[in-house]
């Protein structure tokens, strides 16, 4: 066990299938679409059933899905409504960890033999979770060597599950066929367990060079690996390898780090509260960054003035920053205070503590030598934190240059807190600048809407204009709605994606003058014309 | 040095030392810069810190996005709040920095005041598009945490409504796109390539002499440039221009 290298702590991992659609009060045989910025980040059952995936557009998964339910997505929801059912699941054991709203993780050594056996914990898991759910849905387990393992084991895929029954299937690995078992699987997936750019960009290469799956991943030598990619790559390598990412020296509880506030009067509100979070999550941060340690696992309390305490922990394999910190702190803070009624503390929070229960060594931005950071960009960068902090980190992003023929196409936003935005950024990704037939020279437009509203597009009799498979208009415009027409240039033909049948889209742009002398873009799909820009 | 000082009455002494120790302040200090084709809109030719803009009328996004490239390419960061549909790649035709650009999603109406407060003290520009009306004492403590800290809100046309106007106001009018043809003519054969506006400043306090300038926003070459400067030659390309002004004439 001490051996470091062979070793995995045994991990149970429950999750509940399309929770986000659950938390929101939507049974999963009911089309739903949870849509943030635009695109869906998930789909109920029904809804995928019927080809609407994670990542799509909103207009593409609704044609797709058209009697879909359309609900914000929102985070601190799903975290508020799950916190009955992590509750739930003290009576198994005590040493919860909660990975991401809906996903729970924990270590099976002593309640599996309490149990009697990884199996029946996992049957107990799914009968303990089915009880507490809000509305039926299913409920996945998987258990095995090490949390990335019992991650993908969770996850439904063939063969199907051994021990599959109407709520929930629990599927066991073995001890020892970690590696096995991961094999098959994509060198992505462990990208996406890490959650870290760097490891996100890794994969990548790794793809691009031929390394598809964590088998193949996993037969190179550990040495050529950390040699060729660094940190990140033998990060991966000891994911495809079954090992636990972080050997146990890595590994520390730091009991003298940990920061707590008093509350004088004690606070009843969560925005009140979660603005404590934030400035004790930045007081944590600073505190590990001077230590060089980044947190693997936050343990969130609170005391109350009766006396109750209320602990959870909430682990990220890519450590977290001081905005991951203080967002965990709010969705937890939520789901305790904003829960349901019997759960709730019966006072007001007199003790807030924020304790980093395992930490690692950070590999971080570290300040430029010769002060490549001003103030001001120090300052202005402390600013977005606390906005990411209020609004989710989701909010903040910054440009980033892409290709396309469209003007919404041809740039897009990342997330402030997955670029560097202090350095230097490389506003093109590779492939941008190549040509793109079809694209408008510029001036490009001011406005360019998220949600194009269709318009009537007319020519001087009346008719509606048509632009052909040849690209040739009918007529030339005269009046858009009600507005004359004194100008028009294009049309401008784009046959988009044509290779791939499910994104492929034939459009045609024109630019039209109106009489007040505003300039307008308008794109005909499918025989309508949309207001895709203003020249404003 | 208090000793040689220390005259009658002590505050007139502390003055005289304050005085003494008082830096020289630049006129960089105290205001941003702008374009070279926006100086004759803004007082002392800069953006004065500390002072709230408005922009208005057909074009008033072009003219945001403009106001905010001088001081960004000097290295001031830019933050736009609540438009996500403002469109950057105009923006960096007109020479704006994305590198220095944040863009914040709307935030819900109970938290607006705090989100656009917090950008302020640590951000120069920022654009802001309320989707309601802000309130008195938002807008009041706004202004205060500009005058104290020295950057620029620049109010985008949209659904929301200030308490009171701006330090500056500038107003776009006369829209003129040069490029595009006639109905009459059956092929499009053109593409939009420059605007002309007229564009009036009015204000208060240094701001409060009205000016009125016509500009090319944006000129043929993307960047925008006064009138009454000599077009560049590009817009004599392919028969555009002088085709468009001989039949609109």
């Amino acid at each position: 066990m001490a051996t470091g290298e062979s070793w995995a702590e045994r991990t149970l991992v429950a999750r509940v299938a399309d929770w986000p659609v659950l938390a929101a009060g939507h049974d999963s045989d009911e089309p739903v679409l949870m849509v943030h910025a635009n695109r869906v980040t998930a789909v109920s059952a029904a809804a995928r059933a019927s080809g609407a995936a994670v990542g799509l557009r909103r207009r593409e998964a609704q044609r797709r899905c058209p009697d879909a339910v359309l609900v914000a997505s929102d985070p601190a929801r799903d975290a508020r409504v799950f916190e009955p059912l992590a509750a739930a699941l003290d009576s198994v054991t005590p040493r919860i960890n909660l990975s991401r709203p809906g996903q729970v993780a924990f270590a099976t050594l002593g309640p599996s033999r309490y149990h009697g056996g990884d199996a029946a914990l996992g049957e107990r898991v799914v009968e303990v979770l089915a009880a507490a759910l809000p509305r039926p849905a299913v409920v996945w387990v998987g258990v095995a060597d090490g949390a990335f393992t019992a991650a993908l084991a969770s996850r439904p895929s063939r063969p199907e599950h051994p021990l599959a029954g109407p709520t929930g299937a629990v599927r066991v690995v073995a001890v020892g066929e970690a590696a096995a078992f991961l094999a098959p699987w994509p060198v992505s997936a462990a990208a996406a367990h890490l959650a870290t750019p760097a490891g996100e960009e890794v994969a990548d290469v790794l793809a691009r060079l031929g390394l598809r799956t964590l088998g193949a991943l996993a037969d190179l030598a550990p040495g050529d690996v950390l040699g060729r990619f660094g940190p990140d790559g033998a990060l991966l390598h000891r994911l495809a390898r079954g090992l636990d990412p972080r050997p146990l020296s890595a590994r520390r509880p730091a009991p003298e780090l940990a920061v707590e506030v008093e509350l004088d009067p004690p606070v009843e509100r969560v925005d009140a509260l979660a603005f404590r979070a934030v400035a004790l999550a930045d007081d944590l941060h600073s505190r590990l960054a001077r230590d060089g340690l980044a947190c693997l696992r936050l343990g969130i309390e609170v005391e109350t003035e009766h006396g109750e305490q209320r602990r959870r922990s909430w682990r990220h394999e890519g450590g977290l920053s001081a905005a991951g910190v203080a967002e965990r702190a709010r969705w937890q803070l939520d789901g305790w205070l904003n829960g349901p009624a019997v759960d709730r503390p019966t006072a007001g929070v007199t003790r807030l503590r924020l304790d980093p229960e395992e930490v690692t060594a950070a590999r971080g931005r570290q300040l430029g030598f010769w002060g490549g950071e001003t103030r001001i960009d120090e300052g202005a960068a402390r600013a977005l934190a606390r906005v990411a902090a209020l609004l989710g980190t989701d909010a903040v992003t910054v440009p980033e240059l892409g290709g396309g023929r469209g003007p919404a196409d041809r740039v897009r936003t990342v997330p402030a807190a997955a670029a560097d935005i202090t350095s230097d950024r490389v506003l093109h990704p590779p492939g941008a600048a190549g040509p793109w037939p079809g694209r408008l020279p510029p001036p490009s437009p001011a406005l360019v809407f998220a949600d194009p509203a269709p318009v009537q597009l007319a020519d001087g009799d009346g008719r509606p204009v048509v632009v052909d498979g040849r690209g040739h208009i009918t007529a030339p415009p005269a009046r858009l709605g009600h507005h004359l027409v004194v100008g028009w240039a294009g049309p401008w033909p784009a046959d988009e994606r044509w290779w791939d049948p499910d994104r492929a889209r034939r459009r045609a742009r024109v630019q039209v003058v109106l009489a007040d002398g505003t300039a307008h873009l308008l794109a005909l799909e499918q025989g309508t014309w949309y207001l895709e820009a203003t020249y404003d | 040095m208090a000793c040689t000082l220390a005259v009658p009455g002590r505050g007139v002494t502390l003055d005289v030392l304050g005085q003494r120790a008082r830096p020289l302040t630049l006129a960089s200090e105290r205001s941003l810069p702008v374009l070279a084709a926006l100086v004759p809109l803004v007082p002392d030719g800069g953006l004065p810190r500390g002072s709230s803009v408005e922009v208005s009328g057909p074009g008033a996004t072009s003219l945001a996005l403009a106001l905010a490239t001088g001081a960004t390419a000097a290295g001031s960061w830019t933050v736009v709040v609540g438009a996500p549909d403002l469109g950057l790649v105009a923006a960096a035709e007109g020479g704006l920095p994305l590198a220095r650009v944040v863009m914040v999603a709307p935030p819900p109406p109970e938290r607006w005041g705090t989100v656009v407060a917090a950008l302020v003290e640590s951000v120069e520009v920022v654009l802001v598009r309320p989707a309601g009306r802000v309130r008195a004492t938002e807008a009041r403590r706004l202004a205060a945490l500009l005058r104290g800290r020295g950057g620029v809100l620049v109010r985008l046309p949209g659904p929301g409504s200030w308490p009171e106007p701006s330090d500056i106001v500038l107003r776009t009018t006369a829209p003129d796109w040069r490029g595009a043809v006639p109905p009459t003519q059956a092929d499009g054969a053109g593409r939009l390539r420059a605007r002309r506006l007229v564009v009036t400043a009015t204000g208060r306090r240094r701001a409060a002499r009205p000016r009125r300038v016509e500009l090319w926003l944006p000129g043929p070459d993307g960047l925008p440039a006064l009138v009454h400067q000599p077009a560049p030659a590009r817009v004599d390309e392919p028969g555009a221009i002088e085709a468009v002004v001989a039949e609109a004439g």
